[in-house]
Formats: C-alpha cells, structure tokens, sequence
C-alpha cells in the first residue's frame, strides 16, 4: 500500500485509461499501452480484482462474465458485502483480457464458486489492510475498528476514515491473502437477497449494449458462406453479380474460408446469396438413422475408469436377477436466438477483438496462434451477447472477423445469420450408454456397471476456430468436447460399482460443451436405470434412492423434495383412457462434489399419439450459500425449461454431407403453451460455501422425466429425444 | 440508386437513404437510425426477436420490406419509455425480473403490447397462445407470462 512513486504515476495514468475503455464506442488505446502499464492481472494480486478511486468508486474486474445468468449484479453483492461498500458504487468490467484476471471459461456452474470467491478472497485481503492502514493513521488498535459503507470506523465513535482517503487513489500493491479473513455471514447485508439484476432496466428498453449492437468507426458488414458440405474444398468462387450491388466491397478466399465484405449488412446479406461457389462433393458423415451403430463401432482410444467400487463384475455372477439397458442421447444444438457476432480490428499488428466468448482469455491464445503473434499483441474484450449455454460460435465469429479485418485494413463486423449459427455452431456429441445391474434376492443392488462410449478429449480446451480450419491456419485440428465424463459416477453405496468412459477417437460434428455437458447425458442415464432397479426390486424409487444413500445433506433434500412434492408410494398407475399421468423422481450430487438437487416431474401422455405434455416440475436445490435467491431461481426455472425442450424435442437433423437442420422450423424448441410450472423450494446455507447453479438441475430434468412416462404408460424411453414416434414406438405390441 | 424513404419512428417522421427498398425494416431501425431494441434472430420471422408495431399490430421487421412501411406508424420498443419513465410492460417485466439474456426480450413485450392492446385482461392461456411464435432459449417463460399478467393488472 505504499507504491513508489513512478509506480502511482504509472496506476494514476492507468485509471484514466480504464475510463477511457469503458466508452463503448471508443477506440483502444491498446497500440500505445504495454497492458502491464495499465493494471495487473495475475490472480494473486489484490489489484487485479479491485481499484477504489479517489471518489470512493469501487472497480471490479471479473474474468468470468455474465451470459445471462446474473453473475454481473451477483458478484457486485459479494463485493459490497465483503469490501463494506454501498452497492451502487461498484462497477463491473469483465472478461477483457487487458484488464481482467484469466479466471478461466465462464463453464461448468463456476462463476460464483471460482470466481466470485476468487473476488471475495481479494475484497477480503483488501478490507483487513484497509483496516490496519486506518489503525495507523487513526492510531487505533485494529481490534477497535469494523467498516461499513466504504470507511474505516472507529468503534462506539464517530471517528471514521473512508477507504478513497486512505488510498488516495493509489492501487493496494498487495497478495491476495488465502488467510485474509472472511466476514461472519450471518452479518452480511447484501449477499443473500434478491437485489434486482443490474442489467434488466437496459434490456427491457432497448438501452443496453449486446454485441451485436456494438459498432466501430470505420467498420464494414461481412457475412461468412460455409461450405456446402463439411468437408467439402473450395474450387473456384464466382462474385460478378455481386459487384453490381451498392456498397459492395470484396469476397475474400483463403482456402475453403470464404466470406463477403460490404460497406452495410444488407449488401453484406445480399452478396452471400448472388455468390456462386464450387464445392467439391463430400459424404464422410454417418447415416443420421446408424448413427448409434457408429458410435458404438468408432475406434477405441483408451478407457477411464470413473468409478470402481468393490468387484462389480464378479459380484454380478453371484445373481441371477440382472438387468441391462442400453440409453442414447441425441446431438444438440446450442440454439443461440441471436447468431454469433463479432468484430475485430487490426493496429499495427496488433488485434483487437470484441466478442460475446464465453472465454476470452483462451480465445487471446486461439487468434494469436492463428496469425502468429504473441498473445500480448491481442486484446479480446467481452461484450454481451445473446445467451450461448457454453461454447458456441461466439468465437469462431471472432476469427471470421479477425481474419476478415487483416485482409480488408479496416474494422469487420461479422454477423452469423440464422442458418450459419444451426449448421456450424460446435455440438454436444452424441452419447451412448449401456448398462447392467444386479439384485440379489431381497432386492439389493449387489452390481452396478456402467459403461459411456464418449469421443475423447485432448489436452487442450479449445474447440478448434473454423476460420482457422478453413483457411488451413494453425493450430491443427483438435476438438474438446468438454467435461462429458463427469456425472457416470454415481452417489448411491452400491458395494461393487464400476463406471468406465471407452473414449472415442473421433465424432461425427465438431464437438463442444452445451450447458451441463456430460451430466445431463450421464445423469439420463444413471437416474433411469436406478429407477428401473427400483422397479426390478419393487420398491418406490424415492425410497429406494434413500435407502443407498448415506450423505446427510442428499437425505435430507430427498426429504424435503418428498414433502413439497407431496409424494406418496404407490402402485404405478393404471389408467386406460386415452391420458396417461405419471410422476417421476430423480436426483444428483453434482460431479459427487458439490450442488445437490432433487427433482420431481409430473405429467401426461396421450396413448393415442404419444405426445408427452409435462406439467410440472417440483425441484429442492441445496447450493450452499445462496447469494442472490431471486437470480438462482431464474437459473433453475432456465434450467428446468431449456432442458425439457431438449429431452422432448430436440435433435440435431444431418444427411452425410451436412447439417440440414438450419433453422427454428427444422430444429424447433419449446413454445410457451409447452412449459411446465415450476415449483421451486431453496436449501439456503449461509454459513457454507457457495456452489453452482448453472447446470445442476439440467441433469435430473431428462432423467425424472423418463421415470415418470414409465409410471405413466409403463414403457422406458431411453434415447433422448423422447418424440411421439418413440412413444408410440415404445407401446409392446398388443397380446 | 439511393432510395429516399421517410418513416414515422416512434412518433417522429424521419427520411433515410437506401439502396435497396427491399431490404427489411429491421436494418433501417438498427443500423440507420441505431434503434436496437428490435434484435435480428433468424432474418425469417421465425423467432420473434425483431418484433415492431406497424400500425399497431405486430410485425417481424426481419422480413417487412422497408418500402410497404412508409406511411405507417412504426413503434419499436424504444418508443415505449426509457429506465427512468418506463412503460407498464416494462416496468412489469423489470417487477418480475423477466430476462435472462434479454436478446428474446424485445419481442416478448412487443407481442405482449400487441395483446394487451386487444385484450385487457388476458389469463394465463392466452398469454402463453399469444406468445407461441416467439422463442425464448434461456427459459424464461414463466416470468414473461407473470410479468404480462401483472403489466395487464396494472393498466
């Protein structure tokens, strides 16, 4: 906290720089700062997170970005709290690369579990050396002293000194401190209420700045035209007619990338349409209706084993009583409402990026690996896009963009249309399951086995940018699908478990993470085939969740969710009239670590067209720490929402050449008349730490909802996406 | 050939210059007059996201041909009121907290003017019929049907 002196000139000149950049449209200053001259960044630095100004203002630079799930106005909480500083004088800048900690993807439900308590833990160093600064100044025992709305206090006094006179607009030149002590969390004021989110005024009324909203002095419109088929190579490209049109400026081809630049987007829209391109023919897709034979035939890499409790295999042959079941999980989409967007500009070999990634500091390394320079020589900066529910086309737009720009000279502002972002956003990959189990004669599990043939994941977390794949730029292709392997392992205390991931070498669409990755399919399947042992074993399948559980905080969420839900044990139904009612339960310890959430989904089957119409679904969430109730219930409500589309609805339509699936009509999601209520009850413990809430209850909608077609038809829909076809399918022929 | 065309935005006439007549009034609005609470989604009037009033009847800017809107009264969301002064939708809409991502949002409270214009006090079910060609990706209906209601309960 006493920085010499060239160095509070150097932060002094910082501070009216980083005011400069939060002009939105204003231009980097970026060619003539070397970004150390502006601030840290480095995660163990108090100052990488955190300025307080002379005017009191305090400063928050987040790594993790807001997607459209509450993050920005949740992270303010933990700040106010944990700083003592009146919310209203905390801003927020996140996910620039220049100014913002790496703090990793914005993925996985971890903005408040990593990176807000990365904030709080620097808010928390900060605060004890504001206080020790003060107890030197005031020549009071800092035992004396407690802080509230921005000032050091004295205690039972009025002597206070605010937190801008004791820097004096200096930085805190300061560690974070692992150690710093955190505040008592009963005292806390802000965090655990449901402060309004900052960023709804301006979006209600056509205020707030999205990316695609975003605009650069001097900029041009390009539209990208894909190739028809995947792997089809570029031969030759005829752009005649589009010269005629106003405002027209160039096709550019590098390779098989291909794009049209225009001086306005409607030329830019019009140009993709009036240019001829000659493909070379391509089919090395899989027949869309063999597509799980494909799967199940791809090579091999190698096996992980996630799980393996006691000698499941030996166990089984103990038995006679087994069961096995296969369960699938169709290819989705991310189904982003606005398309990808981005825009780039090149200064002196140095790139500026604006984007909506999810993960900008990665896509840094990407671009600058693209062109060859070193990633200090780009600048990527977060602006809001429309919601992406993990890695998108957010950042292969980037790439368009970023080599448009370099061609052109001038800032490119790339737009997606609607058919770009359907057919070329990466995709969750397929994933197939089989499973086998064994019960003894009393109706214990005595064997559980599972085993997940999922494509593999290298090293790296980049999914590969196309424009780099097109124009045949570095890196080589390398795909990373994401945490797909998480959630095989099961919670329940099975004495012989066994779950093994065989990892593909390859799969068919560029894979990427789709919210909860891997959970949601992995949960799918673990969560049926538990409630088909129940059955198997006639036991109620809450019951007999319960019965093989042994941590506390599930039992007793599967306590309260018996309570909401009102359930009640019972024969399955039997109705015969033409609408089936089911109920069905299902349940995760998230990655067997953190959020707990229990699900119960009701609803209705019509036997004569096997349209399934959920009704309800009743959830009990347990993150810990609740940090802002109103935020978390929007989550869940999201979470609940998108993924019973995705289990009724959804699935990805491709012949051998391409995606043909490239729009709203041929991809549909879920409509209004379509959603279920929901009833939503909050674990909240303000003394434990805070866990995610992005994806967890994704993971339990598919599976509750399969359990409870079956207690409604008696039938096991195991392929998602449980379509009227596969309903009717399911029926067994009649006797 | 620019094309001289002069439109009634929000209550104010105001002439632009196009080359192409054709092009839909969803790029005037954003990129000539920096309107940006209509959204572009799909460019094919599936999803709703750049939905205007015309008229005061709603329309998917995304395919309305700039041309057939001279003449017309065009409201945009930006023509309903402001952070400071907003309009009962969307004060509704802030009320319920009814936005996840927002990008759906323009057309959510657009279609819902729309309704509520014809009918004062829609329940639950129209709402949601009134409301089915617009897509929303987050999951954000319930609010959205909350805060239509209450916006209604309002008036």
């Amino acid at each position: 906290m006493t920085p010499s002196v060239t160095r509070r000139e150097v932060l002094r000149a910082g501070g009216s720089l980083v005011v400069a950049f939060s002009v939105r449209a204003g231009l980097p200053a970026f060619a003539t700062q070397a970004p150390e001259a502006i601030k840290p960044v480095a995660l163990d630095q108090v100052d990488s997170f955190l300025a307080i100004g002379a005017d009191g203002t305090v400063a928050v630079y987040s790594g993790k970005v807001d997607l459209g799930t509450g993050v920005r106005t949740a992270l303010t909480q933990i700040v106010a709290d944990e700083l003592d500083v009146p919310f209203e004088k905390i801003t927020i800048t996140q996910g620039d690369t220049l100014l913002t900690p790496d703090q990793g993807i914005t993925w996985g439900s971890l903005s408040i579990q990593v990176g807000g308590m990365q904030i709080r833990q620097a808010a928390a160093t900060a605060r004890a050396a504001l206080i020790s600064e003060a107890g030197k100044q005031m020549g009071v025992d800092r035992t004396e002293l407690l802080t509230s709305d921005g000032a050091v206090r004295a205690k039972g006094g009025d002597r206070h000194i605010s937190y801008a006179d004791l820097l004096q607009g200096k930085s805190f030149e300061l560690k974070v401190d692992k150690d710093a002590p955190l505040k008592d969390p009963t005292t806390y004021q802000v965090v655990g209420k449901a402060v309004p989110r900052l960023d709804i005024p301006g979006k209600v009324t056509g205020q707030f700045t999205y990316m695609h909203d975003y605009r650069v002095p001097g900029m041009v419109h390009a539209r990208v035209i894909r190739p028809i088929a995947l792997g089809a190579q570029l031969i030759s490209f005829d752009d005649s007619s589009a010269r005629r049109l106003p405002g027209y400026l160039k096709a550019v081809r590098q390779g098989n990338f291909l794009a049209v630049v225009a001086e306005n987007e409607w030329t830019a829209i019009k140009a993709v349409q009036s240019v001829r391109a000659n493909w070379t023919p391509w089919d090395g897709l899989p027949e869309k209706t063999k597509l799980w034979e494909h799967v199940r035939s791809t090579k091999i890499t190698h096996d992980d084993v996630l799980q393996n409790v006691g000698n499941a295999s030996a166990a089984a042959q103990t038995t006679s009583r087994k069961l096995a079941a296969t369960y699938d999980f169709a290819i989705h989409t991310h189904g982003s409402i606005g398309p990808s967007c981005a825009i780039a500009q090149w200064q002196d070999n140095k790139l500026t990026c604006w984007t909506a990634s999810q993960q900008t500091h990665l896509l840094r390394q990407q671009l600058a690996t693209m062109f060859g320079i070193p990633p200090e020589d780009v600048r990527a900066l977060y602006v809001d896009g429309s919601g992406c529910y993990g890695r998108n086309g957010h950042e292969d737009a980037a790439g368009d963009a970023a080599l448009l720009a370099k061609v052109i000279g001038r800032p490119v502002r790339v737009q997606w249309s609607r058919a770009d972002e359907h057919g070329w956003d990466p995709k969750g990959p397929p994933t197939l399951i089989d499973y086998r189990g064994a019960l003894d004669e009393t109706g214990n599990v005595v064997a559980w086995e599972s085993e997940a043939y999922i494509v593999d994941a290298p090293k790296t977390f980049a999914v590969p940018l196309i424009a780099a794949q097109l124009a045949d730029l570095p890196p080589a292709a390398a795909a990373f699908p994401g945490n797909i392997h998480q959630g095989l392992a099961i919670p329940y205390t099975f004495p012989n478990i066994k779950a093994t991931a065989h990892r593909l070498v390859d799969t068919p669409f560029r894979p990427s993470w789709i919210r909860t990755p891997g959970r949601m399919q992995n949960t799918f399947g673990n969560e049926s085939f538990i409630d088909e042992l129940a059955s198997a074993a006639k036991v109620d399948p809450l019951e007999f969740r319960t019965r093989n559980l042994s941590d506390k905080r599930g039992l007793e969420l599967l306590e309260r969710l018996r309570s909401v839900a009102v359930w009640q044990a019972r024969e399955r139904h039997d109705d015969s009239g033409e609408i089936a009612h089911g109920r069905g339960v299902s349940y995760t310890h998230y990655e067997l670590v953190r959020t707990y959430v229990g699900v119960v989904c009701d609803l209705e089957v019509n036997r004569k067209t096997g349209k399934i119409r959920v009704t309800r679904f009743t959830v009990v969430h347990d993150c810990g720490q609740i940090i802002n109730p109103d935020g978390l219930r929007n989550q869940i409500e999201g979470n609940v929402i998108q993924t019973v589309s995705r289990t009724l609805i959804e699935e990805l339509q491709f012949d051998r050449s391409a995606v043909t699936s490239l729009n709203w009509a041929s991809y549909p999601i879920i409509r209004f008349p379509e959603v279920p209520e929901v009833v939503i009850e909050l674990i909240d413990r303000p003394k434990e730490k805070p866990w995610g809430a992005g994806e967890p209850t994704a993971s339990v909608v598919p599976s509750a909802i399969s359990n409870a077609v079956f207690d409604a038809i008696g039938v096991r829909l195991r392929s998602v996406p449980f379509t009227p076809e596969k309903v009717m399918k399911s029926f067994p022929p009649p006797v | 050939m620019a094309h001289r065309l002069t439109l009634e935005v929000n209550g104010t006439r105001t002439t632009v210059s196009i080359d192409d007549p054709q092009m839909p009034l969803l790029y005037v609005l954003r990129d000539d007059l920096q309107l940006h609470g209509p959204r572009f989604g799909c460019g094919l009037g599936q999803c709703g996201a750049c939905t205007v009033h015309v008229n005061g009847k709603a329309a998917r800017s995304c395919i309305y041909p700039s041309a057939q809107a001279v003449g017309k009264k065009i409201l945009t969301l930006e023509g309903l009121g402001t952070p400071s002064a907003p309009h009962p939708l969307q004060l509704a809409f802030i009320q319920e907290q009814a936005v996840q991502c927002g990008y759906c949002i323009n057309g959510m409270i657009m279609q819902g003017k729309a309704l509520l214009d014809q009918n004062h006090h829609p329940n639950e079910e129209d709402i949601k019929q009134a409301l089915a060609n617009n897509l929303c990706r987050c999951g954000t209906h319930l609010r959205i049907v909350r805060a239509i209601r209450r916006a209604s309960e309002m008036a």
